[in-house]
Order: C-alpha cells, then sequence, then structure tokens
C-alpha cells in the first residue's frame, strides 16, 4: 500500500485550512473549502484502491476478477454532490455579501461581534 | 413488520412535500403554503410518535432500504436502526418544527415557500441522522443539516448581519464534515463496513490501536463542531444571534443536542467495545471537556447584552452540561441527559419565541434598545421568566429532573464530586443572566447600557415583520405557552425517568444492538431499578439555589457600586474586551481555534487512550 496518496491528501487538507485561516477573499476562501473538500475524495478513492485491480465493472470480466472497492468510489461521488451543494450556498452568500457589506475581505466583516 | 413502512415515510412525506412547495413557488398562494407545511409537519409527527410506539415495543426496529437484508451477518444495505432515544429525539424535532412553521406564519410579513420547505428539508435532515444505523448515512444527513440551517440563517439575505452569520456557520460545519469524513474513511479502511453495528462487530474484541483512537477523536471532534464544545463553538453565537427567530427555535431546541446524539450514538454501536477498558480515561477528558464548555458559555452568557446572542451562550453552555452528563458513560447519566435535552430544548425554543414576540412590537427587538419594551405584553413576561427559571432547572422543571439523575451519576463515580457543583454554578449564572435579560425587556430594570460596549447596532432593515401591534397575536403567544408548560410537563408527568432509564438501558447495549441489526434478534434488556424521583433534599436544594439564581439576577441589574475601586473596574474590562476580542466574527479566525482544537483533542486521544 502506497504512501503516496495519503500524504497528498494531508498536504490537501493542510494547505486548503492554511488557505481558509488566511485568506482577505471570501471567494478565495470557499475554494480553498473545496480544496479541503478534494483532500478527502483523494483519501477515499486511495483507501479503495487495489494494485493491479480493474474497474468494478463485471460485464464483460469474470466475477472474482481482482477489481478496485466500488463502495468508495460511491462514497466520493456523494461526497461530491453534497459539497457542490454547500459550496453553490457558501458562494451564493458571498455574492450577496459582496452586495451588503461593499467587500469580500472577511476581515472587513464586523457586524457580529462579541 | 407492520412498522416496515414507517422509516421512509418519515422522510418522504417531508422532502416531497417541500419539493411541492418549492415546484409551486410561483403560484404564491400563502395559505396554499402554509396547509401543505401544516399537514407534512404534523403528518410525520403521527408517524415518528407510531414509530417511538414500536421502538418501545420492540428495543430496535430496523429497516433495510431496498430490501438489501444482511447476509450472514454482513450488512449489505443501508439501515435506519430506531431505538427509543432515536425515536425520541425524531419526534422532538417534529413538535419544534410545528412551533416554528406556526411561529413563522406571524413572525415575516411574508412568508412564501421557501422558508416552510427548507423547514420541512432541516426537519427530514435531522429525523434521519437520528434514526439512521449507518455511518455515512449519518455523515450526509449531517451535511444536509448543514446546508439547510446554511440556508435558512441567510433567509434574510437583504440584512447583513445574518449573511455573515451563515458565512461563519457553513465554513466551521463543512470542516466539520470533513473531519468527520476523514474518521469514517479510516473506519472503512480498517474494517471495511460502513453499517455501525457491523463495524462494532469487526472491532469488538481488539486491541484498540492508533488507526480507531485517530478516527474516534475525527469523528468526535466534528459532531463537537456542531454540538458547539468549546473551542469548536464560535460559529454558533454568530449564527444563532442572526438567523430568523423561528429558525433558533429549532436550532437551540434540537439542531445542536444532535451532535451530541451523534457522538454517544457512535461511541456505544463502534467504540465502545474497544475503548471500553480506557472508560475512566475517556470520562475524564469528555467531562472536563464539558466542563470547560459550560462554565466558559456561561461566562459569556453573563457578558452580552443583545437578547439572542446571550441565549446562543446559554445554548452553548448547556450543551457542555449536556456532554458531562454524556461523558458519565453510564446509564444514569445517558437517562439525565435524554430528559435534560428535551426539557431544556422545550424552554429554550420558548424564550425564543418569546423574543420573537418582543420583536413582533418592534422589529430591531434584539438590540440595545429593548429595556421596557415588553411593558405592554405582561402574559409574555410571565411566560419568558418561568422559562427562565426552567433553564435554571428550578425544582419541577424536566430540566431539574435530568440534572439530578447527571448528579446521582456522578456520585456514583468517584472523584466527580465536584459535577453536581459545576452544574449548579453554570445554572445559577445562566439563569441569573437570562432573568436579568428578561427584567430589562420586560419590566424595564437595569441601568443604562453605554454605547461603547456595544456592538454594531444592526437596525437597518426593520421591514421583516408587521406593523407592531398593541396586542401580541395568539398565533405567537401560543406556541411560547405551550412549549414552556411541555418542559414544565417533563418534569411532573410520571414515567418520564423510568422510560429515560429504559432507553438509556437499550442506548447503551451494543451487543443487543448489533444482534438486531444484523440478525433480526430482539433481546429483552433487564432494566436496572435506578430510583429517578428527586428526593425531598433534593428539592430543596433546588428551591434555594433558585433563590441564588433570582438574586444573582438581581445583582447583574444592579448599578455598579461605586465603592469598586478603579483598578478592579478596569481590570475587569480589559478581561471582558479579550473575550469579546475572541469571538471576532472572522472566519479565519474561527477555524484557527476549530483545527487547533481537534488537534488538541486527538492528541490528547491518542496519547491517553492509544
Amino acid at each position: 500500500m502506497s504512501f503516496g496518496p495519503f500524504a497528498v491528501a494531508v498536504w490537501l487538507l493542510l494547505v486548503g485550512l492554511y488557505g481558509i485561516v488566511t485568506s482577505r477573499n471570501l471567494v478565495h476562501l470557499i475554494l480553498c473549502l473545496g480544496v479541503v473538500q478534494a483532500s478527502t475524495y483523494v483519501l477515499l478513492l486511495a483507501i479503495g484502491y487495489r494494485t493491479g485491480g480493474a474497474a468494478p465493472i463485471f460485464a464483460d470480466i469474470p466475477v472474482g476478477t481482482r477489481a478496485v472497492d466500488p463502495v468508495v468510489q460511491a462514497l466520493t461521488l456523494t461526497d461530491v454532490v453534497v459539497e457542490a451543494t454547500v459550496m453553490a450556498l457558501l458562494l451564493a452568500i458571498a455574492l450577496q455579501v459582496d452586495k451588503r457589506f461593499g467587500t469580500v475581505d472577511p476581515d472587513e466583516l464586523r457586524d457580529l461581534r462579541g | 413488520m407492520t412498522g416496515s413502512v414507517l422509516p421512509p415515510l418519515t422522510l418522504a412525506i417531508p422532502m416531497l412535500a417541500a419539493a411541492v412547495l418549492a415546484g409551486t413557488q410561483c403560484l404564491g398562494f400563502r395559505l396554499l403554503a402554509q396547509a401543505i407545511a401544516l399537514v407534512a409537519t404534523v403528518s410525520t409527527i403521527v408517524i415518528c410518535a407510531l414509530e417511538l410506539a414500536l421502538a418501545i415495543r420492540h428495543g430496535v426496529a430496523v429497516y433495510w432500504f431496498g430490501g438489501w437484508h444482511p447476509h450472514h451477518g454482513v450488512a449489505l444495505g443501508i439501515s435506519f436502526a430506531i431505538d427509543p432515544f432515536g425515536a425520541g429525539l425524531a419526534c422532538f424535532c417534529t413538535v419544534l418544527t410545528l412551533a416554528a412553521q406556526v411561529f413563522s406564519w406571524r413572525h415575516f410579513e411574508s412568508v412564501g415557500h421557501a422558508f416552510p420547505a427548507l423547514l420541512l428539508v432541516l426537519m427530514a435532515a435531522i429525523i434521519g441522522f437520528s434514526e439512521s444505523g449507518d455511518l455515512f448515512n449519518m455523515f450526509v444527513f449531517f451535511e444536509l443539516m448543514t446546508a439547510t440551517a446554511i440556508a435558512l440563517t441567510a433567509h434574510r439575505s437583504d440584512q447583513r448581519a445574518p449573511l455573515q452569520g451563515a458565512l461563519n456557520f457553513g465554513i466551521s460545519n463543512a470542516i466539520g464534515g470533513f473531519l468527520v469524513l476523514f474518521g469514517i474513511a479510516l473506519l472503512y479502511g480498517r474494517t471495511g463496513g460502513l453499517n455501525l453495528a457491523q463495524i462494532g462487530a469487526a472491532l469488538a474484541g481488539h486491541r484498540v490501536d492508533g488507526l480507531v483512537v485517530v478516527a474516534f477523536a475525527l469523528i468526535v471532534c466534528g459532531f463537537f463542531v456542531k454540538a458547539a464544545i468549546i473551542p469548536f463553538h464560535f460559529w454558533l453565537a454568530d449564527a444563532y444571534a442572526s438567523a430568523p427567530t423561528p429558525v433558533c427555535v429549532i436550532f437551540a431546541g434540537v439542531m445542536s443536542e444532535v451532535g451530541l446524539y451523534g457522538v454517544a450514538r457512535v461511541y456505544w454501536t463502534v467504540f465502545a467495545g474497544p475503548l471500553g477498558p480506557h472508560a475512566a480515561t475517556l470520562r475524564l477528558i469528555l467531562v472536563l471537556t464539558g466542563a470547560a464548555t459550560a462554565l466558559g458559555g456561561a461566562v459569556m452568557c453573563l457578558l452580552q447584552q443583545l437578547l439572542k446572542r446571550l441565549l446562543a451562550f446559554a445554548t452553548i453552555s448547556y450543551m457542555g452540561l449536556f456532554l458531562v452528563g454524556l461523558g458519565m458513560l453510564d446509564v444514569r447519566g445517558l437517562a439525565g441527559t435524554a430528559i435534560f435535552v428535551v426539557a431544556d430544548g422545550l424552554v429554550k425554543a420558548s424564550l425564543f419565541v418569546c423574543v420573537g414576540i418582543l420583536q413582533h412590537r418592534r422589529a430591531d427587538a434584539d438590540s440595545l434598545r429593548i429595556r421596557g419594551l415588553g411593558r405592554g405584553s405582561p402574559f409574555t413576561g410571565i411566560v419568558f421568566a418561568l422559562a427562565a427559571l426552567g433553564l435554571a432547572a428550578m425544582p419541577g422543571w424536566g430540566s431539574f429532573l435530568g440534572k439530578t439523575l447527571i448528579e446521582s451519576a456522578a456520585a456514583e463515580q468517584p472523584g466527580y464530586g465536584w459535577v453536581p457543583v459545576l452544574i449548579t454554578v453554570t445554572e445559577c449564572l445562566v439563569g441569573a443572566a437570562v432573568l436579568a435579560a428578561g427584567a430589562r425587556a420586560f419590566l424595564g430594570w437595569g441601568p443604562e447600557l453605554d454605547d461603547d460596549a456595544a456592538l454594531s447596532d444592526d437596525s437597518e432593515d426593520l421591514d421583516e415583520l408587521s406593523d407592531p401591534e398593541a396586542r401580541t397575536p395568539a398565533i405567537l403567544f401560543g406556541p411560547a405557552l405551550a412549549l414552556m408548560l411541555a418542559g414544565l410537563a417533563i418534569g411532573v408527568l410520571p414515567g418520564v425517568g423510568r422510560f429515560a432509564v429504559a432507553g438509556a438501558t437499550r442506548f447503551e447495549a451494543s451487543a443487543a444492538y448489533g444482534s438486531a441489526v444484523l440478525r433480526g434478534r430482539v433481546t429483552t434488556l433487564t432494566v436496572p431499578r435506578i430510583h429517578t424521583t428527586p428526593t425531598l433534599e433534593d428539592v430543596l436544594l433546588g428551591l434555594a439555589f433558585t433563590v441564588v439564581t433570582v438574586s444573582l439576577a438581581l445583582l447583574v441589574l444592579a448599578p455598579r457600586p461605586r465603592w469598586a475601586p478603579d483598578v478592579a473596574v478596569s481590570a475587569r474590562r480589559a478581561a471582558v474586551q479579550r473575550l469579546h476580542e475572541l469571538h471576532s466574527g472572522h472566519p479565519g479566525d474561527y477555524v484557527t481555534w476549530l483545527v487547533a482544537g481537534a488537534a488538541a483533542l486527538t492528541a490528547v486521544l491518542a496519547v491517553t487512550l492509544g
């Protein structure tokens, strides 16, 4: 089991979180959230991978052939849909923020404090 | 089985109704929208009540979606495993959604179709989360809850504060979801299963190792974000303070508590086996985290002047108390927490409805200018005061019953004698803060608040509501009264304690849960004889502490003493300023705390349990 994909997943997580923490633009911040999401996809797919495994479609290969795990692929697809919804909502809110606050800099959002 | 059609209906009815509402938005029949939402909510209440009855009779009622029944003890499909507590939480959620729907009819000038549709989807998501027996399924409902809640918080998108609140909400909870997903991925990699009972069966009997502990820590941190445990709590104050008040009824009443329910469910079905030998260490960690949250939330609550933000910090503080009760990791603690959650949710919902009534009189009622605002609504003031006393666990209220059970759980464990003190102190502080705010609003007591301590007074858009009227409409007062009386009923009705203990016994019985889900076997459990009625001595102590709470409230309202030395006053002001600055409203700051907290908690768990 190669270490590479897991390292990539952790790297994406850390880079995405760093981007969110230091962001000066809401759209950039939300896209960094997307990077963090991508880390979960990489992790899931890496867990399901089998070296030398075929695609898990048994139409033309005999049942029992070594194939990669389809469950994690289903999980990843579900995850993609869920996170697309959340990202779309957050981006819509960012648009409204630009309209109401006149800025998309998170440092300038001062209406809720304390 | 006769009950086999009920679980999918609890999801299908609200979601179909929401789809119909969204689809007919162009028609714009307000009464039709209200009617569809009402019918959907009431029918879901009925079905959830039926499920509760079935769960009480069968222990764990299992439903397999798509007919994928387990094969030789291996789960193939997605299941709903409904036990009394899960069904009870679903019921509770539907009742609060009904209150929110009714309340929203008069709260907004024009409700439209989107708002009731979103409420229905949120209700379906919470029901799905409470009933699900599959870990990834729980994650999906968790994300659905987050997405719907973001949309509901930002419903008044023409105002500035809700947008910021929704943004902080979304970012923090999305990261919480990713943490949960990381944990799920690790567990799947280790055990090959996603069904809770399946993973539990695969992990049971094995030594705990680093991977399992890290997975546990990640899942717990993710759910703690939803449950607003310190230091993951920063988003909640912003979100609950700026969300529309009918939505806060559901948020504070059930959505935060669902996060702790997730922790409890995952712990007892999946991790109780491998982590069982380390229960004492885990108990200490959970109770200490809960204690920090309870006290931190209580202190912040006392420093708030905006009503909804005050109630938000009261919610955070009580989530800490629930975690203390859960963290006892035994039947008594769990039963006490269950009663406490429901009773406290009801009175908090009532408090939020009272705030909504104040907003009805004057649209910016959440600003600092609330002094004496409620003078013309004495009955609302009485309901507010009674609900605040219920929050402070006055004897007779459900929260008192729950608290007594948690304290008896702490008495059973050596070294936790300080827990009753913690609970009492927290309740006195929070109760005093809420009572003082109520006195300021309804009686006009208290000093004039200095403007430099004021936060931005967002009163630009006031046409959210109908014209301020002299009389409070019954449709707003009714839910407030009904919710407060329900919180009282929980403390007074016989059988509540017995039901809670039986439900807690069933919740903790991992082996029985596993065999019910994977093999379809119903196991009868012996319920321990636990005396749940509070003793006379408990009641007298409780009354004494209620008096202390009321005196503290008067102290909060009293003008600053002139004899206080300047250095103390300025030191206090500096400390208060630091605390306010911590809650900066900046999403990056909140995420920093989240990451630091998650790293710290994971490290502590890995070192002590691994």
